[in-house]
């Protein structure tokens, strides 16, 4: 089992060392001399040629990777040309909101993708099945930003249930704080719900056809005994899996819903950043974000063993 | 003579029956089968609406998607136009979906937009298919090459799609290219992944074996015994391809890292439509409804390929 585990860490090395050497590619590709950017618009040659040296612009290119990858182990991702300031204290302070939204989109998720999905497993063929299904189709396929502006449309403009737009931080009290994560929770969970209940139901509906499951209405266990106990167990592996897979579209969705909702968080400096062509902040964020995706990645796999002890590597 | 034509008759009533039997249990064609499943049909229909749509666009009373008319902005959706023209007769147009901020007419944009979307979805598909076949082919048959080529391909797909297509547009300057591109390069490990899979099962068939001990050339092998098999999976994966990559494309132009803004495509009508969404909802909506249905359309005619072509894709994937 232990060696399961630090096998599984160390195959992380290779993944994340791959998308450290893409980010730096791409950061040398970008057009312009960082070096004069950050010198501003009244830096002098003798200033940018300080900032060429001390970033090692000068040095030939395995060199300047090998510096760019242990600065990063140093948690120092470089500085921001719009902001003029360290992107890793950038990245502190709007990491927050980010959190926030992940988590109720999760939470929100998985209290109701599960649940659909072994409803509609158990009611296999009925109404109900097809309307879990159905639902699951056309969540995949509406975009997050339209749902997102419908929700607001309706429940905030409308109906004035909730507001427009904004954030308020949990530290401002926890009322306002999860009032304002409605909308934008339910517009960035919908393709993720639809995903999830989709597996559930199918990974439900597998393990209904084994054996034991049959033993166990023999032996006159109770269908919530058999449900709970017998098959959402076995069926827990390949959903769990896809929680962590679905990590990617929570990413991507952070990014839209934060626009439309106006939420201040990572998504936000994301787009922000690409459209004041902000590269040091660019890169930093495909990092942290593809980092995060690996690191729950992770998790998951190590979470099997837990889950199921019939799994040894 | 009569004995032998009843016999005769027998016999070949015989035949017609044994036929006939044949014919009930012979699996069904393939295009049958396809009819049959209502997923492809609706998918299909509607897909077909779209693509007939995009294509007669300017004869659908249209106008000019980018014509800039100042004195008729921000109107709300059936909004007449009324002037008279040099023969002093009185013209009139209908703004049917409304106008947006610099007075254009949505319902233009919108139709135009659809070309986009296809052309988008389309060539992404094309392109991404065909890339991660060749590499695909090769990562699975050439063992040196398969380790180098899947720990690259596992490192690009760490990175969230949107993220790294929103990275790659930043890149350079925005155009039609440079979206398809950015678009298609996150899409590529996992169609290299699937079409790897599919030559790392087909390589211990028997048959294969049998070409390799009779000394049959490498790409001979590739193109006779394992291309064929990549065909049902991945036209099933390019149907989803062109459903994600027409969200992408929208979500990109939405955010103002895609397609430039006076060029129609649904994302920038609705980037643009953002500004007085409160008031004027309708430069949203529309554009939205387009979208949504389109997207839904192919990952039904997806859905539905899947089940009648390749019922094991779903677990493959």
């Amino acid at each position: 089992m232990y060696s399961f585990f630090i096998r599984r860490v160390l195959a992380t090395i290779p993944v994340l060392g791959m998308v450290a050497i893409f980010v730096f590619f791409m950061l040398r590709m970008t057009p312009g001399d960082p070096a004069a950017v950050l010198a501003g618009d009244n830096g002098t040659p003798q200033q940018i040629e300080e900032i060429r040296e001390s970033l090692g612009l000068n040095e030939p290119i395995p060199i300047q990777l090998g510096i760019y990858l242990a600065d990063i182990l140093r948690g120092d991702l470089g500085q921001s040309y719009f902001f003029k300031r360290d992107v890793t204290e950038l990245i502190g302070l709007r990491v927050e909101p980010t959190l926030a939204l992940a988590s109720t989109t999760l939470i929100l998720t998985i209290l109701v993708a599960v649940p659909l999905g072994v409803i509609a497993a158990f009611r296999r063929g009925t109404w109900l099945d097809r309307g879990v299904m159905g639902f699951s189709v056309l969540g995949f396929s509406i975009p997050i930003f339209v749902l997102g502006y419908i929700l607001m449309y309706v429940f905030a403009m409308e109906l004035k249930m909730f507001p427009v737009q904004g954030y308020k931080s949990i530290f401002e009290g926890f009322g306002p704080f999860i009032h304002r994560l409605v909308l934008p929770s339910i517009a960035l969970s919908v393709i993720y719900i639809a995903l999830i209940a989709r597996i559930t139901r199918a990974s439900v509906l597998e393990v209904l056809g084994e054996d034991y499951i049959r033993t166990a209405y023999a032996k006159g266990l109770p269908r919530r005994v058999v449900l709970m106990k017998h098959a959402l167990r076995n069926a827990a592996i390949p959903i769990v899996t896809v929680i962590g897979i679905g990590v990617a579209l929570l990413i991507g969705g952070v990014v839209v819903t934060e626009s439309v909702f106006n939420i201040p968080g990572l998504g936000r400096l994301t787009v922000d950043a690409v459209l004041g062509r902000d590269y040091p902040t660019i890169q930093a964020l495909i990092l942290v974000f593809s980092f995060t995706y690996v690191f729950i990645n992770l998790m998951v796999d190590l979470t099997y063993t837990l889950l199921d002890p019939r799994i040894r590597y | 003579m009569s004995q032998i034509q009843e016999t005769h008759g027998d016999v070949s009533s015989l035949v017609d029956a044994a036929a006939e039997a044949d014919a009930s249990s012979r699996k069904l064609s393939i295009w049958e089968r396809l009819l049959q499943d209502k997923s492809v049909v609706i998918g299909g229909s509607i897909m077909a609406f779209m693509v007939l749509l995009s294509i007669m666009a300017p004869l659908l009373g249209t106008m000019d998607p980018s014509e800039i008319d100042p004195t008729y902005r921000n109107k709300t959706p059936g909004f007449e136009k009324v002037w008279t023209d040099e023969d002093d007769k009185e013209q009139s147009w209908a703004f049917r979906m409304g106008t947006d901020t610099l007075g254009r007419d949505t319902y233009s944009r919108v139709i135009y937009g659809t070309q986009v979307s296809l052309i988008v979805g389309i060539t992404v598909a094309a392109l991404s298919i065909s890339l991660g076949l060749v590499i695909g082919m090769f990562a699975g048959y050439i063992r040196w090459l398969d380790g180098l080529v899947m720990r690259v391909m596992d490192g690009l797909m760490a990175i969230p799609g949107i993220l790294l297509a929103i990275a790659l547009v930043s890149l350079s300057s925005a155009g039609l290219d440079t979206v398809i591109l950015a678009i298609t390069i996150p899409e590529v490990p996992r169609v290299v992944r699937l079409v790897r899979s599919i030559v790392l099962s087909i390589r211990e068939e028997p048959y294969v074996e049998a070409a390799i001990s009779t000394g049959t050339r490498l790409h001979l092998i590739l193109y006779r015994h394992v291309l064929p098999n990549t065909v049902a999976p991945l036209i099933v994966q390019g149907t989803y391809i062109v459903a994600s990559a027409i969200l992408v494309e929208a979500i990109l132009s939405f955010l103002g890292a895609g397609i430039p803004p006076e060029i129609p495509t649904w994302g920038n009508i609705m980037a643009e439509g953002r500004v007085l969404f409160r008031i004027f909802p309708h430069n949203i909506l529309f554009p939205g409804i387009f979208l949504a249905i389109t997207v839904l359309a192919v990952n039904m005619l997806g859905d539905g390929l899947r089940d009648t072509l390749d019922p094991r894709l779903e677990k493959r994937t």
